[in-house]
């Protein structure tokens, strides 16, 4: 057995293995602490956090599709102020084993970014992850992550904001994933995140409706890994800041695709549903991969696809 | 009350109606499920993702086995239909919260079921049954179950051994001709808690129904569900007050149902 390091660092942050949750698949870690090791994870991503308590779409709220399912849930949280009270507490225990947090903030507007931001700024928190790619709200969210422009100030705005460095997380809904990822990266992101969920629409044909009460709703699942693997390697190659790779990774293979298409981590969404163990299997399963291909370091692998 | 996924072997099934399965596992978690809880099972092919939820119709921790009785609505019940003895699956669970049975103390209970709902009435029918001669023991109990027609008439022996029941039809074909409110109505029963599950217009009636009589209803939500352990939040109901989970009005079925009291829910 030849020693191996899986250890990846994101923006000075150390993480000791690559493979963290998707935010929104997860909760805030509590939720699945009876069934699986959190003191394992690489760190966990939480569920998207807004300033005040948001209540979401009307249901139905999910669908199942070949390899996937269509989510419409609308960033149902309980503010900030909640999630410090009642989240925090729990994930500072779990850091303390080594696991990073990460908090995935919500918007409305620029200043609801920024005012969450704020209120973490002293927080046991290890990196902020700006949601700006939801599908699934009317307001802010999506659109700040579809025009450059708007991406670059947003970014900005967060950056200045944040004691913690920020990861943007960027929609697959655009023409060019490239320019996206360089307005990120200009606007002074420390690392991007993708893919959010591909914008879809699932339709009963008997009783001729939406099954989703949305109408629309984010894909996600083993269905669009290639696509989110295309975009991984395409980001990868605009930008010179870290990227993390998610979008249908249910496997170890899946993962390696993405380091190997150049994200610096992997965040694993989905799979979780189907197999609760999902991410504890994937750790394994590179790890496995690391022994039989000889590699000592993770990071050899990062973007080593030719 | 603990959660986890475990591989479970299929000790019998049988087709008890049309398209109406009766599915005997061997599990632990049948030392652990109460009335009004529920499994979700996973599908072997997997291209189909998510578990499906599927509630307990009777849970016998001595044999170290649990019933679930279900319909099978589209691939992912279809697959689990064709399983036999011998055959495994994997199964999350246990899962939500059940009916508060201590409520029933020297209460006139009714039970009332619809369609699929019906099962989990039978493992609360069952337990109510065992009660009996205790401090906890209800002072007396009826079940209400209503099917759409004969041939989708099923489980009605069970509650007969259990329970006082009175069957009805939507077609008259069997029992009372009409709906379970109807036949609630109409024979002027007499009770001061009800116990339900089934088809949302069945529960919005009964507890329209309960409402004004000031009787204590619970009923047993049910929704399109994803993860099962109330990470998602796909699966919510409306709520009169802010629910504790999200501070808005949404509480989660899976986690904090399935079962509420009817006056929480905004009909």
């Amino acid at each position: 057995m030849t020693a191996f390091s899986t250890e990846i660092k994101i923006a000075g942050v150390t993480f000791k293995n690559p493979v963290m949750n998707a935010s929104g698949t997860f909760g805030n870690g509590r939720e699945y602490a009876e069934l699986l090791d959190l003191s394992k994870l690489g760190a966990i991503v939480t569920k998207g956090v807004s300033l005040t308590p948001w209540e979401g779409n009307p249901t139905p709220r999910v669908a199942e599709t070949p390899s996937g399912m269509l989510n419409a849930i609308g960033l149902q949280n309980p503010g900030i102020d909640k999630f410090i009270d009642r989240e925090l507490p729990f994930l500072e225990e779990v850091r303390s084993s080594g696991t990073r947090v990460i908090v995935n903030v919500c918007g409305h507007s620029v200043d609801e970014y920024v005012s969450v931001i704020e209120r973490l700024s002293d927080k046991p928190v290890d990196m902020l992850e700006i949601n700006v790619s939801c599908p699934n709200v009317k307001e802010g969210a999506i659109a700040f992550g579809q025009d450059p422009d708007m991406l670059r100030d947003v970014t900005k705005a967060c950056k200045s904001a944040a004691k913690q460095p920020v990861i943007m997380k960027l929609t697959p809904n655009v023409t060019d994933i490239k320019a996206l990822a360089k307005a990120a990266e200009d606007g002074g992101a420390d690392a991007i995140s993708l893919i959010n969920t591909i914008t879809g629409m699932k339709i009963d044909v008997e009783k001729k409706r939406f099954l989703l009460a949305n109408r629309t709703g984010g894909l996600s699942g083993p269905a669009i890994h290639p696509v989110a693997v295309r975009m991984v390697y395409e980001a990868a190659h605009a930008v010179d800041i870290p990227v993390i790779g998610m979008g249908g990774v249910i496997s170890g293979n899946d993962a390696l695709e993405m380091i190997l298409a150049g994200a610096s981590a992997v965040a694993v969404g989905t799979a979780t549903f189907h197999d609760p163990d999902a991410m504890i299997r994937i750790i394994g399963e590179i790890g496995e991969y690391m022994e039989k291909h000889a590699v000592t370091d993770i990071n050899e692998l990062v973007g080593a696809v030719s | 009350m603990s959660k986890n996924v475990s591989v479970a072997k299929i000790i019998k099934q049988s087709e008890l109606a049309e398209g109406i399965y009766d599915m005997v596992l061997d599990t632990p978690l049948s030392a652990e499920a109460a009335p009004g809880q529920f499994v979700a099972l996973y599908c072997s092919d997997s291209s189909r993702l998510l578990p499906r939820p599927i509630s307990i119709c009777s849970a016998d921790a001595a044999a170290g086995t649990l019933r679930l009785v279900y319909r099978v609505v589209g691939a992912g019940t279809g697959e689990f239909s064709k399983l036999s003895a011998g055959d495994s699956v994997r199964v999350l669970g246990v899962l939500g919260n059940g009916y508060p049975i201590d409520e029933a103390r020297d209460k006139k209970v009714l039970l009332v079921g619809g369609g699929l709902g019906v099962p989990p009435l039978l493992f609360l029918a069952k337990k109510l049954s065992e009660a009996a001669g205790s401090d906890a023991a209800p002072a007396a109990v009826t079940a209400v179950m209503g099917y759409r027609n004969l041939g989708l008439r099923f489980l009605s022996e069970d509650f007969s051994a259990v329970t006082n029941a009175i069957d009805t039809s939507d077609d008259g074909s069997f029992g009372f001709h009409g709906t379970v409110v109807d036949a609630i109505k109409a024979k002027d029963l007499n009770f001061d808690i009800a116990y339900s599950c089934g088809p949302l217009p069945m529960l919005r009636a009964l507890a329209s129904l309960c409402a004004d009589k000031n009787i204590k209803c619970y009923v047993s939500l049910e929704e399109r569900m994803a993860c099962g352990v109330g990470v998602c939040l796909g699966c919510v109901a409306k709520t009169t007050g802010v629910d504790a989970h999200s501070l808005v009005k949404n509480t989660r079925i899976c986690t904090e149902g399935p079962v509420f009291d009817s006056r929480d829910i905004e009909w």
